[in-house]
């Protein structure tokens, strides 16, 4: 397909703002200062840019096509009315230096609710996704710590099966990671964890259920080894759609939270983002988040408050993503906190499902009781030369999105399935059936599987060469 | 309401399939004391004609751009979207789906944003832009920290005229100890290019060049430049409206290393400030230390042209600790926006915005000199800047009070949200005066009202 920039036809964009209202143009800026040549936009008239972009949107698979089950996404369904909601004109069209009072109030509560599902204290809406929440929140740890006259505590607990985010999240706050090792049932090992617990810990950050869909049952007591030697706990919230309305990460003892409104509370995923990655905290740590912060007062007026002088500042210009942020408000609204646990019992029903009917032709390193999420493997398809990419593939062509692929890094050639509470019954035996279809096929017609996807505009694209000589924008061929 | 589709005769099915025998028991594995304390107070759902009463009237309190002309700026622009925009970015395909880790099945999102990543280095005068980031804030904040890194000195130079924000953002991001920031003194407006030559050394890994800056006012960027590659080997970072690019100088002719920005007036409705676009362009030598996604062209085996992601090794799911950001989601939808609304207005229609934004500005200025109120700052602006008064929220706020009296008097439902302020017809307090901004949606009328009521509210609060 062509890009727009080789669709550009001269003369042909017809689009014009009035200028004929306008007083004639004066003098202001120096020429020195001025465009030496005009910006090169490529001129496609408006149905011709219509089409282009229509085309794109062919060439691309989003979660209204079908099942999505892209672990450690919650690639959920997005009810349509929460679209609806962000294109109302006293949402879409309103100034943040403007008081907007739907708009602050709407904040408030999600803040509320959200301190509710997770059992913390008080939140910001500030951070515009998950990572920025784990930066977030590793800088109010570290500016907490610094209050506390600890700044020796420079080390952060990691569990090896975390998201990538966290170890940089980390680092960007100012801290240096220890790795904690997984046992061999897939859980933070607590004698590994106990070792590397020391009065230079500042905290640990976990995800609970873990990367691995597995509920870290231990958590009083790695909660009890991290608080005891003096640090913290965060709860990177990716995977919070398992337990949301069931268990609460405050009442485990974390001292800190992100939730990804973008996942469990199905705001639509933009292709890349925009999301939201609201952060929560336990009340000593209120001080400490960003500013301006948000409440009720007793009058029930809403009131903005900067204490800049514990504050760790802003992360984020403004309040944040409220765009996304009223999508969610729409969507806990919508359903209830009733309608949230039914969603995490069907989330981790479907899940567990889907494990059981793949366990029959697929390797499941941890085949038990999950949550959201599993992880399987090639192992049974290896000796066949078949990879979990070529599984991945293959399931393309039969209209699926696949799993996310190898990830967590513990698993050797790991498939992460999270089928999500909208997926139903029928959807997933249909995926089953497309998985053990590929199952027989890595047997009989290998090469089948290897050479997937067949179905797709493009075959396998050629990764190594898009790195060896990057080309990252287009360039019009030498006359 | 649910979204959730089964039946309880399938949920009996597949629980029998996994061998339990109530949905409780699916959660065995999570301690009892933990289960037991998650007791949530009563918040039934709603249907979803009372969600959107609901919604109806919470956004009915709201004063949007609809009800009243906006002259606020400061890093949000009520700017003109084509209906083109709004229709394609509705698309299922695009907005239900998530970041492209699968090239086959995504070629459209890759190529969009291949397609955003080309005109970014377009209006920048840049080699390499990335996918997008948060927003402009963090963004200057994220080249604040790669030329931290990439040059292997601390101190960042902001001048006082960044947008406060923006300014805060990079030291909230500096109290890690990655950077230190030194704040560069303004004078008349704009940053003393005497000053930053007394700021710069050997220790300054950046320069941060705010064009135009939050003042409306455009700095002397040449002339600051030129002082720093005169004084050190300092990164010039310089952070920019898109659409002023139309009509000014690029980054990329003044010889900077970096351009970041927000792209929200490109497409992106206000939403209250968030979600916009952060962008970032670098010149090649960065290419590896850009933070964020990059898209790369190449071809399948067939010799097709395909779109990936590329040069994954800089970002976290590979490097963890050791990656340049911790970037992963990031604002690809508002990044299509942009890509969407560049093609639609077309080069006349990209170059008129900033024209009318420009020209609506001049008058503006015309019109407060006639009746004797001028500009805090005597200097070249695009389309905001300064009107001088030593009580700027008293001024406001007369204003907001005078305009509604006069405009919006007889509208019973616009008066009962008449909200005291800020408000969106009276522009934004800062130190010396009320910053104003004119987009391509304002006209000669609107602005004549502005003055008018400016200049009795003035009266009124003497
Ligand atoms: C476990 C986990 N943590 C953190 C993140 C980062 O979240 P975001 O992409 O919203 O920044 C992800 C995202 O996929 C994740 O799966």
């Amino acid at each position: 397909m062509k890009l727009l920039f080789e669709k550009d036809v001269p003369g042909s964009n017809a689009f014009r703002f009035p200028m004929d209202d306008l007083p004639p143009a004066t003098e202001n800026i120096p020429h020195d200062q001025l465009r030496s040549t005009p910006v090169d936009l490529p001129e496609l008239s408006e149905v011709e840019a219509v089409r282009h972009f229509v085309e794109l949107s062919h060439r691309a698979f989003g979660v209204d096509d079908g099942t999505y089950a892209l672990g450690s996404c919650t690639m959920k369904y997005s009810p349509k009315v929460n679209q609806w909601a962000a294109q109302l004109p006293g949402f879409a069209d309103i100034h943040p230096n403007c008081v907007q009072p739907g708009a602050d109030h709407l904040m408030c509560e999600l803040q509320e609710m959200l301190a509710d599902l997770t059992g913390m204290d008080a939140f910001t809406l500030q951070p515009a996704a998950g990572a920025h929440g784990e930066l977030t929140g590793m800088m109010i740890i570290h500016a907490y710590l610094r209050d506390q006259g600890q700044n020796d505590r420079k080390v952060v607990l990691i569990p090896d099966s975390a998201h990538g985010t966290n170890p940089a999240s980390a680092v960007m706050a100012g801290f240096t990671v220890r790795v904690v090792k997984s046992g061999p049932d897939g859980l933070v090992d607590l004698d590994d964890l106990a070792a590397k617990c020391g009065p230079d810990v500042a905290g640990l950050m976990l995800t609970n259920p873990n990367t691995l869909g597995l509920f870290e049952k231990n958590i009083l007591e790695i909660s009890r080894l991290v608080h005891d030697c003096g640090g913290l706990l965060y709860y990177d919230g990716a995977n919070l759609n398992a337990i949301v309305g069931v268990a609460r990460p405050g009442d485990m003892g974390f001292d800190v939270v992100h939730v990804n409104l973008h996942k469990t509370f199905s705001t639509p995923h933009g292709g890349g983002g925009p999301g939201a990655g609201p952060v929560g905290v336990k009340e000593f740590l209120r001080p400490y988040l960003p500013y301006p912060t948000i409440r009720r007062g007793e009058d029930g007026q809403i009131v903005f408050d900067a204490d800049e002088e514990k504050s760790i500042g802003k992360v984020k210009s403004f309040f944040g993503n409220f765009g996304v942020c009223l999508k969610a408000y729409a969507y806990i609204k919508s359903v209830g906190y009733e309608g949230l646990k039914n969603a995490a019992q069907l989330a981790v029903l479907n899940a567990n499902y889907l494990r059981c009917r793949l366990s029959e032709y697929f390797d499941i390193p941890f085949n038990t009781l999950c949550k959201h999420e599993f992880v399987a493997s090639n192992l049974r398809q290896a000796p066949s030369g078949v990879r979990t990419l070529d599984i991945a593939k293959r399931l393309i062509d039969f209209k699926y999105h696949p799993p996310t692929i190898y990830f967590p890094m513990i698993v050797h050639e790991a498939m992460m399935f999270e089928p999500t509470e909208t997926e139903s019954k029928s959807r997933l035996d249909a995926l089953a059936e497309a998985m053990k279809q590929i199952a027989r096929e890595a047997e009989t017609t290998p090469e089948l599987v290897q050479g997937a996807p067949h179905n797709t505009v493009i075959g396998r694209p050629d990764e190594t060469k898009a790195a060896r000589n990057p080309v990252l924008s287009y360039k019009k061929p030498a006359q | 309401m649910k979204y959730t589709p089964h039946s309880q005769g399938e949920i009996e099915a597949m629980l029998q399939t996994i061998g339990l025998e109530s949905l409780d028991q699916l959660f065995d594995d999570i301690p009892r004391e933990i289960l037991d304390q998650c007791r949530l107070p009563d918040r039934p759902g709603m249907t979803e004609p009372r969600l959107r009463a609901h919604l109806r009237e919470l956004a009915g309190e709201n004063l949007s751009a609809d009800d009243a002309p906006c002259f606020l700026g400061g890093g949000c622009s009520d700017a003109f979207i084509p209906a083109a925009v709004g229709e394609l970015l509705a698309r299922e395909e695009f907005y239900t789906a998530y970041t492209p880790y699968q090239p086959e099945l995504s070629q459209g999102i890759l190529q969009s944003i291949f397609e955003y990543q080309t005109y970014i280095c377009r209006l920048t005068g840049l080699d390499i832009a990335n996918a997008s980031l948060y927003d402009g804030g963090s963004a200057l904040a994220s080249a604040c920290a790669i030329a931290a890194e990439g040059t292997k000195k601390k101190t960042i130079l902001l001048p006082e005229t960044v947008h406060p924000d923006y300014a805060q953002i990079v030291k909230t991001y500096a109290s890690s100890g990655i950077m230190n920031v030194q704040t560069v003194p303004a004078k008349n407006g704009a940053t003393d290019p005497d000053a930053l030559t007394a700021a710069l050394s050997d220790q300054v890994a950046a320069v941060v060049i705010p064009q135009p800056n939050y003042f409306g006012c455009l700095e002397p960027a040449a002339e600051m430049i030129a002082a720093v590659r005169q004084n050190s080997a300092a990164l010039v970072i310089m952070q920019v409206d898109p659409v002023s690019l139309a009509l000014l100088k690029s980054p990329g002719e003044y010889g900077a290393d970096i351009a970041v920005g927000d792209a929200q007036p490109l497409g992106s409705p206000m939403s209250y400030g968030g979600p916009h676009v952060g962008f970032m362009a670098v010149t090649q030598k960065l290419m590896r230390k850009i933070p964020g996604r990059l898209i790369g062209e190449t071809t399948d085996a067939d010799g097709n042209r395909a779109f990936v992601l590329t040069l994954q090794a800089r970002e976290q799911h590979i490097r963890r600790e050791k990656a340049n950001s911790n970037i992963c989601s990031n604002e690809a939808l508002n990044a299509l926006a942009a890509s969407i609304y560049l093609t639609v207005v077309g080069p006349v229609g990209f170059r008129q915005a900033a024209e009318r934004s420009h020209r609506l500005a001049l008058y503006a200025r015309e019109q407060f000199e006639l009746r004797g109120m001028p500009l805090l700052y005597n200097r070249p602006f695009f389309r905001e800047f300064v009107v001088g008064s030593d009580t700027p929220e008293e001024w406001i706020e007369a204003t907001i009070d005078l305009w509604h009296k006069r405009y919006t008097g007889e509208d019973e439902a616009l008066n009962a949200k008449k909200i005291t302020f800020p408000d969106t017809t009276g522009g934004i307090p800062v130190e010396g005066g009320v910053l104003l901004a004119f987009t391509e949606k304002r006209t000669p009328e609107e602005i004549d009202q502005l003055v008018d009521v400016m200049d009795d509210a003035r009266e009124a609060i003497q």
